[in-house]
């Protein structure tokens, strides 16, 4: 349930001793009027150190945005500590609104202003950063800059959003679902930009229930449920606490299969099992010594297969073994 | 100075303002379209004739004639009926008195009492007659006529739309952008940087006076060049009165959106308020119709000192000296209602 002890010991030892953020025991309860509290954080533990990119990442409700609007200010955890760049909300407000930058899950900017006209009012609004025009080329609208925000497409918005997030050049970037509802070509935009500041050695938190993104972007990635960090690694160390790289996935033509979890465990080169739904998910380091092992079993068992796959191991195979529900599944 | 926070906000409302044509529409064309048509309604024009039904009868002809012939202003146009059709006409409004002729010379007047134009039909058709029938004068009289710029219903009314727009346009202007920037989850992203809130409600309040000038400007035009509505007072006392009405109404604007996070909910608030100020703060017509019982109310309408305010600056010349109170009155609610919106308006 936690980061495996193999690759974080050399990395707490070269990571800097700065933090971007630090919060302990972060809980936020939701009042409802006639109805029960929501518990949305229930003790959420992160620290992200300065010039990584963390990704926050969970299905929807999973408590991220809730997270990262405790973190950004915007929200008063009910109990916790949060220190973000070392200084504390509530009472550094000023100077760490002047660090940060941020894009919210969903803003529409104003229609009738142009994208430059819109970088330049965020930009008014910061001490110092680029000239709004440099910020405008970094995100590639400078061909649409004159353009206003009601003709853009919902790719070059969200870059638009980037952007205001950028013009004060921040040292901590907060990009909430920022490639949520984007074709594949603006999500790629997106990434660009997002490694672009990384590259700058400035420090991104994004959040997002796309794993591949996750994989893709971030150095190191929280698998965050129910409002507490389930998992935390880099995204290849999460994977290797299924046991191995590849997955292989089948079912069996009685529907849920009558297969008894510990003698699949005892198959040569498999390491974990997990049940989900009619299917079973087998990690294996070597899929050509483990498929026929378990054809054998199979066999044996007089359990006829309906389909069998196998593929590289994801974040979400990770998510299944620790939920035993998908990151899409709606609710939480 | 492009670079600052605060002229970036301006030009950000200005920007917003400009490039949507219905809300330029709303705050410029309606009130002058308004103020032309209500001035082509209400132009000096001649005293209009009395419609007079005669019920077809023996001695109509000559009552018919006694009344076409009269030389008396106004004129009348009298014209013969059946007795149904008369009384239709009648209730229809489409004349104003019905005479009878009995046998013996003498006149039925039907008529509304209700109705003060067909009240006088029947006292001018009955001097008329009785003068043709040879009724003697018995006193001298002369007639002095006044219709003098500055007492007709146009005068009247003018300051009134002045009102009525400084009412409109400040709820609207103010109170329907900040929630619909509510909605947009801008005013989140806002409190997202370093901006001050200050700065933004400033901007808020501030474009909208901007926008103030242009759409009094406009009506204080048209009523002075095509209406002739007179300008007795200076254009310093109107420019405070409309100052001080416009931070009044953008105030009550931020207050009432101060919480709403629905176009809905913002809209039947506005309305609510609104409502009574477009009934009883005396628009259309003079607060004194209304019954004493309620005065307290109507003089607890901002918008009745705005009203009177305006109708002694522009009709009557008063100066500012005359009218500090309502003045501080009004400055005052535009504090309290701005520093209630500040402290709870909601951000997220």
């Amino acid at each position: 349930m936690s980061s495996p002890p193999t690759a974080s010991l050399p990395d707490s030892l070269t990571a800097p001793a700065r933090t971007a953020i630090e919060c302990h025991d972060v809980h936020k309860v939701y009042a409802q009027r006639r109805k029960e509290p929501v518990h949305a954080l229930r003790g959420l533990d992160l620290t992200v150190r300065t010039g990584e990119c963390f990704g926050l990442l969970g299905p929807n409700g999973a408590g991220k945005t809730t997270t990262v609007e405790i973190l950004e200010g915007l929200l008063e955890p009910t109990s916790g500590t949060v220190e973000v760049l070392g200084l504390q909300w509530g009472r550094h407000d000023a100077r760490l609104r002047q660090r940060i930058g941020i894009s919210l899950q969903e803003t529409r900017l104003e229609d009738k202003l142009t994208a430059l006209e819109t970088v330049r009012l965020f930009r008014s609004f910061y001490r110092s950063g680029p000239r709004p025009e440099e910020v405008v080329e970094r995100v590639g609208l400078t061909e649409k800059r004159r353009s206003y925000v009601e003709h853009l497409s919902g790719g070059q918005r969200q870059r638009l959003a980037v952007a205001c997030a950028l013009v004060g050049d921040p040292e901590l970037l907060f990009l909430d679902e920022p490639t949520t509802g984007l074709d594949p070509q603006a999500r790629r935009d997106v990434w660009e930009i997002i490694r672009d500041q990384r590259r700058r050695g400035r420090t991104v938190m994004v959040t997002t229930h796309y794993m591949d993104e996750a994989h893709r972007l971030c150095d190191r990635v929280a698998v965050v449920d129910h409002g507490r960090v389930i998992a935390l690694g880099t995204p290849d160390e999460l994977i290797h606490t299924l046991g191995g790289g590849h997955v292989i996935e089948f079912s069996l033509e009685n529907g849920r299969p009558a297969l008894d979890a510990a003698r699949l465990a005892q198959v040569a080169g498999v390491r974990t099992v997990t049940f989900d739904g009619p299917s079973v998910l087998l990690a294996v380091d070597e899929p050509h010594v483990a498929l026929p092992a378990l054809m054998r079993h199979l066999d044996q068992a007089g359990a006829p297969l309906q389909r069998l796959t196998t593929r590289h191991a994801s974040l979400e195979d990770v998510f299944v073994k620790l939920t035993g529900r998908h990151l899409r599944d709606d609710g939480g | 100075m492009v670079d600052n926070a605060f002229a970036q906000l301006m030009l950000f409302r200005f920007r917003s303002f400009m490039r949507e044509p219905a809300a330029v529409f709303w705050s410029y064309g309606f009130p002058l379209i308004l103020a032309v048509s209500l001035g082509i309604a209400f132009r000096t024009r001649p005293p209009e004739t009395i419609v007079v039904d005669v019920i077809g009868s023996p001695g109509a002809a000559d009552v018919l004639k006694a009344l076409n012939t009269a030389g008396a202003e106004p004129g009348f146009a009298a014209s013969i009926h059946p007795l149904p059709e008369a009384m239709r006409r009648l209730t229809l409004a489409r004349c104003a008195v019905v005479v009878g002729v009995a046998g013996d010379g003498g006149c039925v007047y039907h008529f509304d009492p209700m109705r003060p134009n067909s009240v006088l039909a029947r006292t001018q058709v009955n001097d008329c007659l009785q003068r043709a029938a040879g009724r003697a004068e018995v006193i001298e009289t002369s007639d002095q006529r006044v219709s003098e710029p500055g007492s007709r219903y146009i005068d009247f009314l003018l300051p009134g739309l002045l009102g009525l727009g400084l009412m409109g346009n400040g709820l609207w202007g103010v109170g329907f952008v900040s929630v619909d920037m509510r909605i947009r989850k801008l005013l989140k992203r806002f409190t997202a940087t370093p901006m001050k809130r200050s700065h933004f409600l400033g901007s808020l309040i501030g474009a909208r006076m901007i926008f103030t000038i242009p759409e009094m400007a406009v009506v204080l035009l048209v009523g002075w060049c095509f209406l002739g509505v007179p300008i007795r007072g200076s254009l310093v006392t109107i420019a405070v009165v409309t100052f001080v009405g416009g931070l009044c109404f953008a105030g009550i604007g931020l207050l009432v959106a101060c919480r709403a996070k629905r176009i809905e909910t913002v809209s039947g608030l506005m309305n609510l308020v609104m409502l009574p100020m477009w009934l009883m703060s005396g628009i259309f017509f003079s607060t004194d119709n209304f019954p004493d019982a309620l005065q307290p109310v109507v003089q607890a309408l901002p918008l009745t000192h705005i009203n009177d305010a305006l109708r002694a600056a522009i009709l009557e010349g008063a100066t500012l000296g005359s009218m500090w109170l309502p003045l501080v009155v009004l400055s005052a609610v535009a504090a309290l209602t701005f520093s209630l919106a500040v402290r709870w308006f909601r951000w997220t």
